[in-house]
């Protein structure tokens, strides 16, 4: 593969995309269309711009992205069902000038692991936290999760989440920008070009945050569960844009340990009406 | 710290030792009657001197996922808690063993079942031994029967954990953590160096240089196959424990007509109880067990060949007794007597009951 590159390159042809070394030539089992694959990507673009290859700790949670290790080349632990903040936490202590990143989805940080996530933010650890929201328990066959919208159907809600029953989505993100440990708080989703960009970027500030030690930075990707939703990629992004993104609004909630302006007061203190799908 | 004498509670010898044997974290959380640990290591401030991290979590169940978390990139790292603590920390301990992670984990035992009572207790051996978690798995097991061992075992169980990339529990009670007795200090062991933990821990996860793959700390096997291949390479490893790593005392044995099975608080008790039964012509032996897991199977059935019958005693509704029975084939009258939900069995009693279940 390496020779035909560079005999391409000798007839010259340019190079304008190509695939990172901290990727690991694994297959993905992950459903073609699902954000996991495209922010895989962009974590292991920005560890290999930043040339921390070598001194790099992921944590992998328990749900879709429970096999990450098989795919990022670098040291990886795989932790269990929601308690990737805890063991984040102790490998960052012990271990101060390697970056530490955690990788969850809605399951395991909002639900199972609420009290890791909460604590770890609050006690301002200096790693960063990747977050994917996809409002559904995807591997275990498309359960409710904390995350899944007032409305929506899913396995264990079949006539749609109610929140005489189920409660209220949680916004974990905006829940945890509230917290004095936390330093960049942001959301991001990964559905087309222009929002890839803007997730790097959010992604890239999480990593460089780690050399200021200055507390966590948390990243929550919204993304699609086409199979889960029981929908086309395509439609499922229609469908996230659409439902998703007016209860999860898209942007940055705290930058450099204060929350932007602008941002709905309401929202954090999360007594804001939640949309309710028809 | 050198070789010294000392007069110590035994839940603080457990946090000397960690700071004395190089130990580089410890997370924990209050529980009684074990909450000295922590606070003795926050008193010192080993991140001063030795710099071993210690951390309060937000519970157990966050304690022993950071044990996971930190012993993983290769350090020696240990949590402490007291039995409803250690329940919670269950789904973690079957996580370290499958992921073959060494680590030090001390049980101070407190009376159950639920909240129970805070006085010690022994009923937490099968939850030890017996496997509290998921799936086929062993803790290298400790009994200290003295503040003593309590602070030796702590040396001890960093060679083992790293020896078979397992964890040890030190199973100790209420008794011996609270009680303060003389000690003996070891000479420091210093933490170790970046280059040992990757000569010690060539698996650990601590950054991936180019010169090798990256390193993966997982339980996780999805092909079955290739799963059943790990677990017979884990009964493997657990076989050899049982070969070369069993640990026992065995007090008057020699000429015993009766013999005593105890381990932790209870030993202490019986060996009071053997000496009255000495002083009245009777001959009773001690077999105190110091590893529990792996037990002193056929060094039990060796010595249960001479006598005409065995006392187990416990802090509980008798759980130990199993594995006796077992180890001599029920070859011997074999009876249980304990006291539990707190209470400590007096000599007396243990002689009593020695007359009354084996004797008569």
């Amino acid at each position: 593969m390496e020779a035909r590159r560079q005999e391409l390159l000798n007839q010259g042809y340019e190079e304008v995309y190509t695939r990172t070394k901290v990727l690991t030539d694994a297959v993905m089992h992950y459903c073609p269309g699902c954000g996991h694959g495209t922010t895989h990507r962009l974590i292991a673009e920005v560890i290999d711009e930043m040339g921390i290859q070598d001194n790099v700790v992921g944590v992998s949670p328990v749900g879709c992205s429970v096999l990450a290790y098989n795919y990022f080349d670098v040291d990886f632990q795989e932790a269990a069902h929601g308690r990737a903040p805890a063991v984040a936490t102790a490998i960052k202590r012990l271990n101060p000038d390697t970056f530490v990143f955690t990788y969850q989805g809605d399951g395991d940080l909002a639900a199972i692991g609420t009290a890791e996530t909460i604590h770890a933010a609050n006690r301002g650890e200096n790693m960063t936290m990747i977050f994917v929201n996809n409002g559904i328990y995807g591997m275990t066959g498309g359960q409710m999760a904390p995350t899944t919208l007032v409305g929506m159907r899913s396995a264990t809600t079949p006539y749609g989440r109610r929140v005489d029953l189920n409660g209220y989505p949680l916004r974990m993100t905006e829940l945890l920008s509230t917290l004095p440990g936390t330093y960049y708080v942001t959301r991001q989703s990964v559905q087309n070009p222009a929002a890839v960009r803007k997730a790097k970027a959010a992604i890239r500030k999480a990593f460089e945050n780690q050399k200021l030690k200055k507390g966590l930075s948390f990243v929550e990707i919204l993304s699609n569960c086409n199979s889960g939703w029981k929908m086309t990629p395509v439609a499922a992004n229609k469908w996230m844009e659409d439902n998703m993104m007016p209860n999860y609004p898209i942007g940055d909630i705290k930058v450099d340990g204060k929350i932007v302006e602008g941002i709905d007061a309401n929202r954090l203190v999360l007594d804001h009406p939640l949309t309710v799908m028809q | 710290m050198a070789r010294e004498l000392q007069l110590m509670k035994g839940n603080e010898a457990i946090a000397r030792a960690m700071i004395a044997s190089g130990c580089d974290g410890y997370f924990g959380y209050p529980i009684t009657p074990q909450s000295e640990v922590m606070e003795t290591l926050m008193a010192e401030k080993p991140w001063e001197t030795t710099g071993m991290t210690v951390l309060q979590a937000e519970s157990e169940v966050a304690s022993i996922n950071m044990v996971y978390g930190g012993a993983a990139t290769g350090k020696k790292v240990a949590t402490s808690s007291s039995s409803p603590g250690i329940s919670l920390m269950q789904e973690g301990l079957t996580y370290l063993a499958g992921a073959e992670i060494p680590c030090l984990v001390v049980n101070v035992m407190r009376g159950g079942p639920g909240l129970g009572t805070i006085q010690p207790s022994q009923s937490d051996y099968f939850q030890s031994v017996k496997g509290g978690g998921h799936g086929d798995y062993q803790l290298y097991t400790l009994a200290p029967a003295s503040v003593q061992e309590m602070y030796d075992f702590v040396f001890d169980a960093w060679d083992i954990a790293f020896k078979y990339r397992n964890p040890v529990l030190i199973l100790s009670d209420g008794a011996i953590g609270q009680c303060m007795e003389k000690l003996y200090t070891r000479d420091n062991v210093a933490r170790w160096t970046e280059e040992e933990r990757r000569k010690n821990a060539p698996w650990g996860t601590w950054g991936k240089p180019a010169t090798r793959n990256h390193n993966i700390i997982t339980s996780l096997e999805l092909d079955s196959a290739r799963q059943e291949v790990f677990n017979h390479k884990l009964q493997a490893k657990y076989a050899e424990m049982k070969e070369k790593e069993v640990r026992f005392e065995a007090l008057n044995c020699e000429d015993a007509d009766y013999i005593i099975v105890a381990y932790g608080s209870s030993s202490r008790i019986a060996m009071k109880a053997m000496q009255m039964a000495r002083e009245k012509g009777i001959k009773v032996g001690l077999f105190r067990l110091i590893t529990l897991f792996p037990f002193p199977t056929k060094q039990l059935a060796e010595v249960a060949k001479r006598v005409k019958g065995i006392l187990c005693v416990e802090m509980s509704a008798g759980q130990m007794i199993e594995d006796v029975r077992l180890a001599t084939e029920c070859g011997v009258k074999t009876e249980h007597f304990g006291r539990f939900g707190g209470i400590i069995p007096t000599p007396g009693e243990v002689l009593e009951a020695l007359e009354n279940k084996i004797i008569k």
